[in-house]
């Protein structure tokens, strides 16, 4: 094998090492949101219980983001590996050991695990195969859920969790101030993984999948075995955002497992973008926000407007929303750019 | 006696009562510049997927280098040395040239499934892809967005993307469609730049770059092979002046 | 054990007159419509309207449950259906999961989220004894009108015009259009047919599935499980898919309540698994 290995001109390779090294840098406007994200104890010390929901949710969809956005899986069944997190972490505490961290783990590898064995199911088929698959296995673990309600407490839920205090030092308190700061370093954390990720190898090949899988395997990527591994991360992910809210509200129930917790998943990111770490995190910020504001004036009829959000969103409002963000953008060029990792 | 680059043995393919490809034995030397013509539909673009790997043949053998490829999928056979261009472009929308290069070169040095690593974490990946950018002539877009690029380097990046993966062999399905007149001497100048032990199979319409281009030609005509020789042999072949002219003369 | 079958059949044909509509729409349009359900909501609650405010007969109640979905969805089609054709299924599939929520929203306001229940006439109460097995009269009418309507629908796709058509335009929308054929006319009527089948398909339901706002939630997935198991090709393929499901359905709910739902949902999961493109699809 005698390619020759030519050497380009230096002020290209220059050209080529700043670009690269420019996209792994972090922007100002990352370093704020974060800063503010953990000051949010000060500047906010009545809503915590909310912003443990929104950070709780951000999570959830930085893992669907990490198969929609990034490979190109639609799923309509996400809400599976909430789930499956959410149920482990709960049984975990209240059957074996009640520790936070030691149940976050279980629960991620539980969901990790139905995670990989699920991933062979989307490996095939078009958008609306996979779609219905993913549909399919969440209902069924919805039905498994329901049928199985000895140990899952069917409609009633898992009653009595009690979480210890977090690494032996912090217990819950009802602010829910441990509960925020908990659930924001575990996404934080997990963020980081998933902006290294997305930046590797690995991830370049998964958008070569999203973006054409006949060149991705025509250039020697090994398509299915890339989804698999993405897909179970994912499922991952999504689990720790079960054990987070199973842990930080003290309850499991069925409703975790429900269809519009996939769909309304399906709204915030594609609301914040798909493709974009922190369009799921700005989505889920959006989408509590409003749903916490729609709440209040109508809370039992909420659901028409997500509703009404998805169809006007669909049918055009995309494109106008995105066309703003772009020239806002354009304008905040250097604070936040678009193809951070 | 080291076995040739690509070998078919008998290929045939059937689409329901169609015979795309009928019992093809096709022979590429080691080092070759071996054309694949043939009127449209003559079914080349097939026959090539089913080199690649893309289509499954319906019956008869692929060798590449001697190994038998029949079954393997298409990400096997460019691990094994085999790469291609697409007739129509194949590129990823939402990279840069840049992008596209790292990526061909990444997969070539088993980096694919490394999610911790940086990109580009020792920079020889970052050279590379920048010299096969400017030997490409793709050095002063190398960073922009590939939706923005005009047609004719969009089409230089996918030769560059089939080139970057170091083939053996590689396989050139038309690479001068749809390539404006005065661009075509530069394809052509970068078909001819290809290092001498790279077997190439060069499938085109335009005679000009095939009789420049090739040693050796096959011409394919409904699927079957009716001549395989040197370019003056085939020039002088009736057998081959009928199949095109008689083309031109039912139309 | 024959009783269960009878029940299953139809069940089963029910879910056929209701998911009619969509496996048309999708193999005709490509066009995924979740809300189908809703249009099946709206013919119940039209004939629980009709029966319980205006002491309409239920009888005479079923040609209004067939027209005003018929009608709701041919308004529908020409407004906001038609500009998501050219989107992909991913966008088409929010978009109709946002009309669910907002109908489910909306009727639970209008019409109060109880069960609706309705009185049926007597001579569609109770069941005949035939050698010595119990069937019911109400199943026996139900199966009796799918029948007949499927009988309708196969005739017409066959042996009309129209169903000629339709079936160019299903084959190759480019090319029917090029050999003069109104494709947007087409879409239009089939959608608005499909629409009021479902509608029917909900009246006749009442009975038997039950009728509440959160119907094209529950529903939804049976829908897309006869037309993903069936193919979209043509008639036959769901009409095969909806019998098998109603009868494992009722047949599973019965020997292994446990598992309830379970089978019909891995069924689905497994079929999509092993041939993507349907049981009884016809290759293209």
């Amino acid at each position: 094998m005698t390619v020759a290995l030519d050497t380009p001109r230096p002020a290209l390779s220059d050209l080529v090492g700043k670009t690269l090294s420019l996209r792994r840098r972090w922007k100002l406007g990352e370093v704020v949101f974060w800063g503010l994200t953990a000051a949010a104890p000060f500047l906010l010390p009545r809503g915590m219980l909310l912003l443990n929901e929104v950070a709780i949710l951000a999570l959830f969809a930085l893992s669907l983001d990490l198969i929609l956005g990034f490979a190109g899986i639609v799923s309509l069944g996400h809400a599976t590996f909430l789930g499956a997190g959410a149920y482990a972490a709960g049984l975990f505490a209240l059957h074996v050991n009640a520790d936070p961290l030691t149940g976050l783990v279980v629960a991620v590898l539980a969901a990790a695990l139905l995670g990989f064995l699920t991933s062979f199911l989307v490996l095939r088929g078009t958008d609306l195969t996979r779609l219905m698959v993913t549909l399919g296995i969440a209902l069924l673990l919805f039905e498994l859920a329901n049928s199985f309600s000895t140990i899952t407490g069917g409609a009633d839920g898992l009653q009595g969790i009690s979480m210890g205090p977090l690494l032996g030092l912090f217990p819950f308190d009802l602010q829910g101030r441990t509960a925020y700061l908990y659930s924001l370093s575990v996404l934080f954390v997990l963020f980081l993984a998933a902006r290294r990720m997305m930046a590797s190898p690995f991830g370049l090949s998964l958008r070569a999948i999203r973006d054409n899988p006949l060149r991705a395997s025509a250039t020697g990527v090994a398509i299915n075995g890339r989804i698999v591994m993405v897909y179970t991360i994912a499922a991952a992910y999504a689990g720790a955002a079960g054990a987070l809210m199973a842990q930080t509200t003290q309850f499991v129930s069925l409703d975790v497992l429900e269809f519009h917790r996939s769909a309304d998943l399906m709204l915030v990111v594609i609301i914040g973008g798909a493709g974009w770490l922190y369009g799921g995190i700005i989505g889920a910020i959006l989408f509590k926000v409003l749903q916490d504001a729609i709440s209040l004036a109508t809370p039992q009829y909420w659901q028409f407007w997500i509703g009404l959000l998805l169809v006007v969103f669909v049918l055009g409002g995309r494109e106008i929303l995105h066309g703003l963000l772009a020239r806002s953008r354009a304008a905040l060029a250097k604070l936040v750019s678009r193809r951070a990792p | 006696m080291t076995a040739p680059a690509l070998q078919t043995i008998g290929l045939v393919k059937r689409f329901g009562g169609i015979v795309a490809t009928n019992d093809v034995s096709l022979t590429i030397e080691r080092g070759a510049r071996h054309a694949l013509i043939g009127p449209n539909g003559a079914g080349k673009t097939t026959l090539v997927n089913q080199l690649t790997g893309v289509l499954k043949p319906s019956a008869g053998r692929i060798l590449l280098e001697g190994r038998d490829i029949t079954t393997a999928k298409p990400e096997a056979r460019v691990r094994l040395g085999m790469s291609r261009t697409f007739q129509i472009n194949q590129l990823f929308q939402s990279m840069t040239p840049l992008d596209m290069l790292l990526l061909v070169l990444c997969e070539q040095n088993d980096l694919g499934l490394k999610l911790w690593q940086k990109l580009d974490k020792s920079g020889d990946l970052a050279r590379e892809a920048a010299a096969i950018a400017e030997r490409f002539r793709l050095d002063d877009v190398i960073g922009e967005p590939i939706t923005t690029l005009p047609y004719g380097k969009q089409r230089q990046l996918e030769i560059a993307a089939a080139f970057a993966a170091r083939p053996r062999v590689l396989l050139l399905d038309e690479p001068a469609a749809g390539v404006p007149e005065a661009e075509r001497r530069d394809l052509l100048a970068t078909v001819a730049d290809l290092p001498a032990d790279v077997s190439v199979l060069l499938i085109e319409h335009d005679m000009d770059l095939v009789f420049r281009f090739a040693t050796r030609i096959t011409v394919l005509v409904n699927g079957t092979v009716i001549a395989d020789g040197t370019p003056a042999a085939i020039a002088a072949d009736p057998a081959v002046r009928a199949a095109y002219l008689g083309e031109s003369l039912d139309a | 054990m024959l009783t269960i079958l009878f029940d299953g059949v139809a069940y089963g044909m029910l879910l056929f007159i209701l998911a009619s509509g969509l496996a048309v729409t999708l193999g005709l349009m490509n066009f995924v419509n979740l809300a189908h359900g809703a249009f099946a909501m709206a013919g119940g609650y039209v004939t629980v309207v009709l029966m319980q405010r205006y002491d309409v007969p239920f009888v005479a109640t079923l040609p209004f449950a067939f027209l005003v979905p018929a009608a709701i969805g041919a308004v529908l089609e020409r407004t906001i259906y038609r500009p998501m054709y050219a989107k992909s299924h991913l966008d088409q599939v929010l978009f109709s999961i946002g009309l669910v929520f907002m109908v489910v929203a909306a009727v639970d306001y209008v019409m109060g989220s109880q069960q609706q229940l309705i009185r049926l006439p007597a001579w569609l109460q109770g069941r005949f004894d035939i050698a010595g097995i119990g069937i019911g009269r109400y199943r026996s009418f139900v199966i009796a009108i799918c029948v007949a309507l499927t009988i309708a629908l196969q005739y017409v796709l066959v042996r009309t015009r129209f169903g000629s058509r339709l079936r160019a335009a299903v084959d190759d929308q480019q090319v029917a259009r090029g050999l003069g054929i109104n494709v947007g006319v087409i879409f239009s009527l089939t959608f608005a047919v499909g629409s009021g089948l479902a509608g029917l398909g909900g009246a006749l339901g009442v009975e038997m599935l039950g009728l509440d706002p959160t119907f094209p939630l529950k529903f939804m997935i049976y829908f897309l499980i006869v037309v993903t198991v069936g193919g979209r090709s043509g008639l036959t393929g769901p009409f095969t898919a909806a019998l098998l499901i109603g009868v494992v359905d009722v047949a599973g709910k019965y020997y292994v309540p446990q598992l309830g739902a379970f089978l019909i949902y891995a069924l689905m999961v497994a079929v999509l698994f092993l041939r993507p493109q349907g049981l009884f699809a016809v290759p293209r």
